[in-house]
């Protein structure tokens, strides 16, 4: 048998929403050192927020991501509202509902078409597939159409897909133009066999890694991305409320982000965690047309979190077309606070999971906040399936030394990880 | 004509213009694929190392000696370099820890000793010539359409 022996130097990670990189050592066909890094530089947020507007703060913390924008948009205002206690319409809640579908359309279209379909075709990029061929050819147009129904429909609701202008504190500041909604909805009705195909496709990816962690995702009966509160796939029922005291946050000296675990493990979030722990709330439509997927889950299968994000692109365009086909918006007035102080948390599943935002106010502006990003939570769980990775290759009779980092970005990949979003609430206690 | 070579960069920022020229190939992606040649851009594939080429399209402000070397390196590579967004072409909000008062810079200080970062995050213009700026944050869609529509056009 071969011995290995080697230091691996990752500096960029290429297709992943960011900067992140990897330090690997192998001693006699063994992992010694797995650092995972979150390489991208801090703009400190958590301390730049303090001072500012509440009404500002929604606004001001989208920057700390421009995939995830309208995610911390939502989550700060739910802070907010808990905060000062304020109730936003159910009309508020349905835009908001189509908000976050035209993210998780947008954003897992760009991972799975843009990020992993080249693994799949062993290719460098999207842009090099073969335009002679008919499939790949295909593959391209689907990849712009299916982002484009994303994008146009965050615009429609949110004024923009990035760092939308119209959501704020107690409802919308404009309303979906009725002229346009009809154009979204048959851009969202023409796209949708795409997506079923690209179900097909991850369904038979080759991938595979099985690991054994907790899961963590909100549950509620209709997939909604807003609320519910959270469990995990160790049969734990934790109230949002509650959920930041489950995690211990963890000093990684190498990233530049910060770490967590749940009950002293490493755990998942994301797409994934949703699938496995909340697909029973799916939409029935997309429960007919994936049933075959679904078949697969619950999964301890990583790669299988790229099946779960094409799932949740066909849940969020059947969920949205019923929502356009059924509801007309009414002009209502944005709701006031009343209360000037107090202290809140919002709690979403972004399209990479879990997002918990906990704001402090005092006279309407920011004293304190505290926010924990999915790739945070899942950063610990990455390098560990990282060196499960490697190890399990370097006990493969077919190991191939050249395949290595290739094999380790797609699993990278696999986890959709947002740099811009983990490099920004490193706890300023250093050990 | 042969392709343009370009490349397209990040620095200290939120990738949010990156994500916009994502959302912008929806509708784009074909004909400036006919005229650019995507060859250093991390967002889109992986590519080994970085070498001449026609246009550098930057984004985010810089951070530190280490995001000051790669800028001047992509500079001394390209023809032409181009500000993308807000980070790029003002600073802000990326270097909104210039203006933190001594209390939270004693607070982040070991982060900024641990990590190397330099005393001031700076725009691209205060280390580097830039040829062609593109505010806004996200960057201004019109003004990256009436651009990439120039420099696809084979007289300019």
């Amino acid at each position: 048998m071969h011995t290995v022996n080697l230091d691996l130097s990752l500096e960029e990670i290429s297709k992943i929403e960011g900067g992140a990189g990897l330090d690997i050592s192998i001693k006699d066909n063994q992992v010694t050192k797995c650092e995972f890094k979150i390489t991208e530089y801090k703009r400190f947020y958590t301390q730049a927020i303090r001072g500012k507007s509440a009404a500002a703060a929604p606004a001001l913390l989208a920057r700390i991501c421009g995939t995830c924008s309208n995610a911390h948009i939502l989550a700060s205002l739910e802070a907010i509202e808990r905060a000062l206690q304020l109730t936003p319409s159910p009309q508020t809640m349905t835009l908001r509902r189509l908000l976050m579908n035209g993210l998780i359309i947008r954003d897992h279209a760009l991972h799975l078409y843009l990020f992993v379909l080249p693994d799949l075709f062993n290719k460098d990029s999207l842009l090099d597939f073969d335009d002679a061929n008919p499939k790949q050819h295909q593959l391209v147009h689907d990849a712009f159409s299916v982002k484009d129904s994303g994008n146009q429909l965050s615009i429609l609701v949110g004024g923009r897909s990035v760092h939308a202008p119209l959501p704020q504190i107690g409802g919308f500041l404009k309303l979906p133009d009725p002229e346009k909604i009809p154009l979204v909805y048959q851009q969202l009705q023409t796209v949708r066999p795409a997506i079923i195909k690209l179900i097909d496709i991850f369904r038979l990816a080759p991938f595979s890694l099985i690991h054994s962690v907790p899961y963590l995702a909100n549950q509620n009966e209709d997939y909604s991305y807003l609320n519910g509160d959270i469990i995990s796939s160790d049969g734990v029922h934790i109230l949002p409320q509650d959920y930041r005291s489950h995690l211990n946050h963890i000093c990684l000296t190498y990233s530049q982000a910060s770490a967590y675990t749940y009950q002293n493990t490493t755990y998942l979030v994301g797409a994934l965690a949703r699938m496995n722990l909340n697909h029973p709330g799916l939409h029935p439509k997309t429960q007919v047309d994936a049933a075959s997927s679904l078949k697969l889950f619950p999964s301890k299968n990583v790669f299988h979190n790229n099946l779960a994000q094409a799932i949740e692109i066909l849940n969020a365009i059947d969920d949205s077309l019923m929502i356009l086909g059924q509801n007309k918006f009414l002009p209502e007035p944005i709701i006031k606070p009343t209360l000037q102080s107090g202290q809140g948390f919002g709690i979403i599943e972004a399209p990479r999971g879990l997002l918990y935002h906990h704001l402090t106010i005092k006279d309407l502006i920011i004293q304190d906040a505290e926010i924990l990003v999915p790739t945070g939570q899942n950063q610990l769980n990455i390098e560990n399936d990282i060196k499960t990775l490697v190890n399990q290759k370097l006990k493969s009779p077919n190991f191939n030394q050249a395949n290595l980092a290739r094999d380790i970005e797609i699993l990278i990949r696999a986890y959709d990880p947002c740099m811009s979003c983990a490099s920004h609430f490193l706890k300023i206690k250093w050990c | 004509m042969p392709k343009l070579i370009v490349g397209w960069f990040t620095f200290t920022c939120c990738e949010d213009s990156t994500i916009i020229f994502t959302e912008l190939l929806n509708t784009h992606w074909q004909e400036w694929t006919k005229a650019l040649d995507f060859k250093y851009a991390k967002i889109l594939r992986k590519s080994q190392g970085v070498g001449p080429m026609d246009i550098a399209f930057v984004e985010g402000a810089i951070s530190s000696q280490s995001q000051i070397d790669k800028l001047t390196q992509i500079r001394s590579l390209a023809k032409t370099l181009i500000a993308i967004g807000s980070c790029a072409c003002i600073g802000q909000p990326s270097s909104q820890r210039n203006d933190f008062d001594p209390a939270r810079l004693e607070e982040i200080k070991p982060i900024l000793i641990k990590f190397n970062y330099a005393d001031k995050v700076q725009k691209l213009s205060d280390l580097v010539t830039v040829d062609y700026s593109v505010p806004g944050c996200p960057m201004d869609e019109v003004k990256f359409i009436e651009l990439m529509n120039q420099l696809c056009t084979p007289s300019i």
